[in-house]
Formats: C-alpha cells, structure tokens, sequence
C-alpha cells in the first residue's frame, strides 16, 4: 500500500469537507456502534469478559516465541507448512514463490489487512497473476482501485448510488441501487473466480496453538470458498494472532464477534487444521501458513506500546471515533485507521514519519470505552506525542512556531509575576488589535480555529477580581 | 460535614483559560462553594497544570509547570477546581510525570487525592445536590469527555442542575460525542476540529435549548465561540454560574 502519512493533514481536510461522505460514514458507523451495544448488552458480565480477554492476551503475548513453535509443531504434523517472515517484502517474496512453485494464474483472496499491510496485490499483479478480491467491500474497493477504509467494512466510504455507479461501469451491468441486486451481480462474477482459482490467500483471526489451527471470521462465505476451492490456500497472519488454548479461543471470539457487529458467533467460522485430509473430499491439496512479524517483535518489548499488539481487528474504536466520522480510513494515510490506525500505523512504520497522525485525535477516550481488550489509545497516543518532542529517534524536524508557545507558556507559568504582566500586555494587545471583538490579524493556526469560532476575549483576570469578591463569609 | 470530620477549607485552583477569559466562572465557583459552608481560599502565585504542555508531548516543561503547581498547592487543604480537564491532569498525568521521583511522586499522589472537580466534590464529597440556585430556562447539558469519560463524572452534574429552580434541561443527540476542541487538535486540524464542532452545534440547537452548560471551560469556548459566530442565540454558561445563580440576584 502506498505510504501517503506525509499527506494526512490535506487528506483530512478535504474529507471533512465532504459531506456525502459524512454522511455515509456517520449513517454506517451508527448502525455499527447500536449492534456492538445491542450485543455487548446481552452479556451477562461485559467488564469481567474484557478483563478476561485483556488477560489472554497478555498471556499469549507473554510467551509468544514458545507458543509460535508449538503452532509451527501442530501445523507441520497436520501437514501444513509453516514459513517465517521478518518483513513485508520476505513475506511477499514468500508468497510469490509459492505461486511460481505451484503454477498459479489467479488468485482469489479473502478479506486481509495483512496482505494490504505487505501490499500484495500490488505485487501479484505485477508478476502477471490475476487476482480477485472476494469479500463485497473489498470486492467494491478493488473495482474502484482504492484500498479498504475500515477494518471490517472495507467499502464503508461508498454509498449504495457509488457502488451502482461503479458496477455498472466495470462490470457493464444495468444500473441498480437495489442492495440485493449488487450483490447478485458481485456473486455471479466471483463464482466463476472461485471455480477457476489456482490459489486461495487469507489472513487468519486467531491461530490455536494446542492443535495447530487457523481460525478466520466472516458472515459472506467467500472466506470458507477461498479456503476449499483452489489447490493451495495460503494464510498471512501478524505472529500475535498466536493464542495458547481453546479455552483463550472461546473469550477471543465472543469479544470479537460482539464488538464487531454484536453477533454471539460471525456467520462462518472457518477452523483450519492443515490441508485436506486422505479421507476428506473437499479441501485444499497444501496450506501454507506464513507468520509475519513486519515490526511485531520490537513492541514486545515497550511498555506502553505493546497493548497495540492485544488488538483483535474488530473496528470497535473506528465507528466512535469523531476524526475518523469525518475524515474516513483513507484519510489515515496508511494501512489502518481510526484510533487503531493511529497506534499501528505509527508504530510499523518508520519512527516519527507518522507524525501527523498522533495530533490526529481530540483525546476524547470514546476508543478506550469500547475496546474489547481495554487498550487505552489515548494514552498511547500521548506516548507519541512525548516521543515526537523528545526521544531522538522519533523527532524529526523541529517546527519552531509550535515548540516556541509551548515553551515560552511554560517559562511564564512558573513566574506568577511575568505570567500576570504577560496577560496585562495580551490585553493590551487586543484593545490595539481586536478593538471590536474580530482579530485584525493572527498567526496561521490562531486564525484556523478563529475561521468558524469567535475567538474569546481576554477579560480582567479573576486574580485581579479575588479581592473584591464578596463570599458569605 | 463536621461529622465526616471534613475540612471546611477549600483552595480553588482557577484554570488559566478562566483566569484570562472566564473570570466569572472563576467568581461563580468560589460563591458556591462559600455558600455550602466552605472557606474558600485562593492560593496566590497559581498560574496553569501543564496540560497543553503534557498533551503537545513536551514533558519535561509539563514537569517544572507541575513542580511550581506542588510548591502552590502544598498543604492539606483540598483543592477544589471548575474545570475536568485540568483535574484529569493533576489526578492522572502528575503521576506520570514523577514516576521516577519519589519525592514528588508522593506529593502528586497527595495532591490527585484532594483535587476534585467542583461538581463532583459538591456531590460526592460534601454529600450536597442542592444548592439553593435559580436559573430561569432550558438547557442543555454537554458532557465534557474529560468530565465524563475521564473522570467518570457523568451523574453529578446533572444532580445539581436537576435541583435548579426554574430550570428545564433538555437532552440531545450524541450526548457523549466530543466537541471537536481537543486542544492541540484544534489547532492541528482546524477544518476537521471545526466541523465536528459544527455537527455538536447543530445538535445543541435542534435541542431547543437558550443555554448549553458544560463544567469544562475550553468546550465551553469551543461550542459557545461556533454558536456565536452563526449567530445564535444560545449562551453558553459553566455550571459553576449556573449553581451561583439565585433568586433576586441580579443578572451580569
């Protein structure tokens, strides 16, 4: 996927702007957060299953290494193959070889953000593979060639009139904004892409290592055909997608099903245990299971960061976010978006080049209220915040007009004297410069926050008026 | 009172955005809490927390800011302040800031244990929903998320308000949506911090109400600077005016 972090500023501004896309993403996200209560509602004990989940996870995380090696064990024994990769490109150079190894023309693809993560259509369609997406939003999102704006919902960004419009320019079929009728249409394409894949690439939910299986979630069935159809199913997934028992399985997939879209179960679950068994009939002939750690690793070893790794992809934190409401995942510049987005994005690529997106955030803690596993992203984001302003490895280049305030405020706050005089001369500053209320001129941001908001008036200080207060006394 | 064996005084701690450009909220605050029987003191030399130095990412400045905060509010007394998002950064970021100076530390953590929102010190701690106040009109009421969410002051406010005489409070929709201030945000993204200020203005006007009260003082900028720039109506006020407010006084 294409690294456009640099951008994120005029991205957001133009999305904000439009209000179609508001729209959209506020009708979808609504509908998103009333499932996510609806079903976290019916839990008897919601506050104790997230606890519980937090410490699966931080369990799993814990002995990660170890529980990877017995996954690798139980995988190889059901006669899958397992491969290791330390990075995007070795992940994709994987898979390409498998392709060549295999003779594989077209690929059809389940929903993954691990292979936008390595951007691997990219690369596929390079080497002259065809390859299809076959999840409805991803399918939408790869006709339109754009890349997935939610995690879940890949297609969110696009009301049912753009989707008529863009079926029936690419696929030249009659104009309908008849739901059903869409996916007709998307079905009968993708059939026959079913029938005629050579290979099947997913990601993976959750892998169990005790018996050395790959869990995948979805409610359209693409995934299960993805899985079954084509000779080879190959699997991507990030190394702390690792959980030790299906015990940790069963806490993991009501979290996850319930915050996503507050269902007890998704609609398919498919659980895979090495490829198609001697006296199995359907199935793929191998499986490859690819285990990615692409900057996983380092977080292990952070303090504050390493919660991001506990995230169960269920876009919880996306459908109550005001920024991304209104700004959409593109918006994010990266892979992922929204509140997550923020943390992940930040953190996978390059120190201090996301730097945008860690002032991409009121702070407001919406995110940290529904996160199934109790990741508090606006902490996290005020790490980032810390990092960038300080540690060398993250600061790049030093904007002097927003360090100077911040340290002049500094330097008077711990002078009460000049603090007060301070205010004394920026009242004297506004009698010259904003006699009548409106600012005759401001710097840069100032007069961005001013465009649409009256700008308050310095008044005669309550220090000054203390004295004179009358209290019943 | 006397039976919890409560100290009857009170330091206010007067946030710089009420210092400079709220001062009547300032003035409010202190009138409540001398009508429900507290001696209000007002410790000279206070000048800000260190929040937007904390949240800009620049802790080192947030620190010294935050020693000359301990070295002003010393002491037993409780501090008492109209703003959650300055109690959030005492209560919760002091900590963060000393965690590897135990001197400090345990003065933060003395500090974050008798630093309270003035709504919820009315309400939880002095035990208090009425404060004898009149407020002719409707309103409505914006839970600050530093209010709401990050002290989990939700219930207290509209205790009191609900005890208002003459006052009628109205709900809206996505009551628990942020304003769009957040700060840097806002100065970081101004287009996207104005429209989902926009989107929360319209919802207080659709609400019908003639006020929209906030016991945080920058949404109260926030939303209040939106509303006046359309030209409407709707007066933004702070809790604390709200509750200062009686019968017979005069309107100012």
């Amino acid at each position: 996927m294409e690294l456009n972090v640099k951008a994120v500023k005029k991205m957001a501004e133009e999305a904000a702007r439009n209000e179609v896309l508001h729209r959209t993403l506020s009708d979808a996200g609504d509908r998103f957060v009333a499932l996510r209560e609806g079903g976290f509602n019916q839990l008897a004990d919601p506050e104790g299953l997230r606890t519980r989940g937090r410490e699966v996870k931080e369990r799993c995380l814990g002995k990660m290494p170890k529980l990877l090696r017995l996954l690798e064990k139980r995988v190889t024994d059901a006669g899958g193959i397992v491969h290791w990769a330390k990075d995007a490109s070795r992940a994709r150079s994987i898979i390409l070889d498998l392709a060549r190894q295999y003779g594989v023309n077209t690929v059809v693809k389940g929903k993954s953000m691990m292979t936008e993560e390595i951007a691997l259509n990219k690369a596929l369609a390079e080497r002259g593979i065809e390859v299809w997406e076959t999840d409805l939003g991803e399918f939408i999102v790869q006709l339109a060639g754009e890349t997935p704006s939610h995690i879940i919902a890949p297609a969110i960004h696009k009301n049912k009139e753009e989707v008529a419009r863009l079926f029936c320019e690419k696929l030249r079929v009659p104009y309908t904004v008849n739901p059903e009728e869409l996916t007709m249409v998307a079905r009968r394409v993708l059939r026959e892409k079913f029938l005629g894949a050579d290979m099947g690439i997913t990601g993976g939910n959750m892998a169990v290592a005790e018996t050395g299986t790959l869990a995948l979630f979805e409610n359209e069935g693409n995934i299960r055909m993805s899985t079954s159809l084509p000779r080879v199913h190959v699997a991507l997934i990030g190394i702390e997608k690792v959980v030790e028992t299906w015990d940790d399985f069963g806490v993991l997939t009501t979290l996850l099903a319930r915050s996503a879209a507050g269902q007890k179960m998704p609609t398919y679950l498919s659980l895979i245990t090495g490829p198609k068994k001697p006296n199995e009939q359907d199935g793929p002939d191998s499986f490859h299971l690819i285990l990615l750690d692409n900057g996983r690793s380092a977080l292990l070893g952070d303090r504050v960061l390493r919660d991001s790794l506990f995230c169960l992809r269920c876009g919880a934190c996306l459908n109550v976010c005001p920024v991304y409401k209104r700004v959409g995942g593109h918006s994010y510049g990266w892979v992922y978006s929204g509140p997550i987005g923020i943390l992940l994005d930040s953190e996978l690529l390059p120190p201090g080049s996301a730097r945008d997106l860690a002032f991409a955030c009121t702070l407001c803690g919406a995110c940290a209220e529904v996160c199934p596993v109790l990741i508090e992203h606006p902490k996290m984001i005020l790490d980032f915040r810390r990092r960038l302003a300080e540690d060398p490895v993250w600061k790049g280049r030093r904007v002097l007009s927003s360090v100077l305030p911040v340290k002049l405020y500094s330097w008077l706050s711990v002078r009460p004297v000049i603090f007060r005089f301070a205010g004394f001369l920026a009242r004297g500053l506004q009698a010259v410069m904003a006699p009548s209320g409106e600012w005759r001129w401001l710097p840069g941001p100032l007069a961005g926050w001013g465009a649409r908001r009256k700008i308050p008036r310095f008044k005669r200080p309550f220090s000054r008026r203390w004295k004179g207060l009358k209290l019943n006394k | 009172m006397e039976e919890k064996k409560l100290s009857r005084r009170v330091s206010l701690f007067i946030p710089c955005l009420v210092e400079h450009f709220l001062p009547r909220v300032g003035e409010a605050t202190a009138k409540v809490l001398s009508r429900v029987g507290m001696e209000v003191a007002y410790p000279g030399g206070q000048t800000c927390c260190g929040q937007m130095q904390f949240k800009t990412g620049y802790q080192a400045e947030a620190r010294k800011m935050a020693q000359h905060f301990l070295r002003v509010f010393k002491g037993e007394d409780l501090v008492v302040s109209p703003s959650g998002s300055c109690v959030s950064m005492i209560r919760h970021h002091y900590r963060e800031l000393f965690r590897d100076d135990p001197l400090r530390l345990s003065r933060a953590e003395s500090l974050a244990g008798r630093t309270f929102e003035l709504t919820e010190f009315l309400v939880d701690v002095l035990g208090i929903d009425d404060v004898g106040a009149e407020w002719p009109g409707k309103a409505v009421y914006h839970d600050s998320c530093q209010v709401s969410r990050v002290l989990g002051v939700r219930a207290q406010p509209r205790m009191l308000l609900s005890r208002v005489q003459m006052l009628e409070m109205v709900e809206m929709e996505h009551q628990e949506t942020c304003c769009g201030f957040g700060g840097v945000f806002s100065l970081e993204f101004p287009v996207v911090s104005e429209k989902i200020t926009g989107d929360k203005a319209a919802e207080v006007v659709k609400s019908g109400a003639e006020f929209v009260i906030s016991a945080e003082p920058s949404c109260l900028l926030n939303i209040g600077g939106y509303l006046a720039k359309m030209g409407e109506k709707i007066k933004p006020v702070h809790i604390a005016e709200v509750l200062a407010h009686q019968a017979g006084e005069p309107w100012n």
